[in-house]
């Protein structure tokens, strides 16, 4: 019952934000599109950078918005909310690495000819 | 379609459980983040689905060829921005004042608007003048599907922004619209959250 009421007080009063926050957030989500399109478009930045930058942007872009948009934090009221989008994590990653892992390997080991088939390379 | 009827039942079932139960809204928006994870698995599937089929382009056109990032960037500034004026909305649901309630809600949902009427075109462009429907290729299978599914949420969340403005006109700022608020609220966010992961890894990814 606890936890509940604590959650109940945070949604009431703590865990709306304010007008800085939402300005912070828009501001840090600016900054990060920019960047995240500046990457690619611009051509600046050395080939074998790009994709990590990607990622990179686009992860910290997430947290920004789960933080300053989606009020996620640690704080008492917002565990259960916490807890299930960590566990939603674990699932997505699951599902998305585990896709691409099956499928690479299928493509990897694929041989385009029948008759190679009996050749066994499948290790 | 079947998540934007989820989505809108939600609203109707929480009305209901608020009367009976004298429910605060924090179950309900527990509930409601619980469907929003549920959501985020049927995108993390059809994200799969993309990055496997990426480059099963069976001949036909790929995202380098395909993908306007200059036109992206717009549309993720359109989400962007209605996002932020979400944000100033339910600022203005604590302070109470309805009239800007409605108003920020308005200027969503014209940003969100915007944002669904790029998307249409950009489809429209790709399968009648680029010849590159839904159905030429695996890779445009999964590309139309992965955004479609995500305009299709933008839509149902612009159809139930419009509830919105007219239960907050109709029936003032009380506990049962606020919650329907919060719930909106944390809709039109997600969706943000996902069209970043849509840029990011569909269109940025997919023109290099």
């Amino acid at each position: 019952m606890a936890s509940q009421h604590g959650h109940s007080d945070a949604h009431a009063h703590g865990a709306h934000g304010s007008l800085k926050t939402y300005v912070i957030g828009f501001v840090l989500s600016l900054i990060l599109t920019v960047l995240s399109f500046g990457c690619v478009m611009s051509g600046a930045v050395p080939q074998h950078l790009v994709m990590p930058g990607i990622v990179v942007f686009c992860v910290a872009q997430l947290l920004v918005q789960l933080v300053f948009f989606l009020h996620m934090s640690a704080a008492p009221g917002q565990r259960d909310n916490l807890s299930i989008g960590v566990f939603t994590l674990l699932i997505i990653a699951i599902v998305v690495v585990g896709s691409l892992w099956v499928m690479h390997n299928m493509n990897a080991y694929m041989i385009p000819s029948s008759m190679q088939m009996s050749s066994g390379s499948i290790g | 379609m079947s998540t934007s009827i989820t989505a809108n039942h939600g609203v109707a079932h929480g009305d209901a459980h608020g009367h009976e139960h004298h429910d605060d809204g924090s179950k309900t928006l527990l509930g409601f983040w619980i469907y929003l994870m549920s959501d985020c698995l049927i995108f993390s599937g059809l994200f799969a689905t993309f990055a496997a089929l990426s480059h099963a382009t069976a001949g036909g056109p790929s995202g380098k060829e395909l993908f306007d990032l200059k036109y992206v960037f717009g549309e993720t500034m359109l989400l962007l921005i209605s996002s932020f004026t979400f944000g100033l909305a339910m600022l203005n649901v604590r302070a109470g004042s309805r009239g800007k309630v409605i108003a920020w809600l308005f200027v969503t949902f014209l940003f969100g608007a915007g944002f669904v009427g790029m998307e249409v075109y950009e489809f429209h462009h790709l399968i009648t003048v680029e010849n590159a429907g839904p159905s030429h290729s695996a890779f445009l299978s999964a590309y139309f599907t992965l955004v479609g599914t995500h305009g299709l949420h933008v839509t149902s969340g612009l159809i139930w922004l419009v509830a919105m403005m007219h239960m907050v006109g109709k029936f003032g700022l009380n506990d049962v619209v606020q919650r329907r608020l919060s719930c909106l609220s944390l809709f039109w966010h997600f969706l943000d959250l996902v069209w970043i992961c849509v840029f990011s890894f569909v269109y940025l990814l997919g023109v290099l």
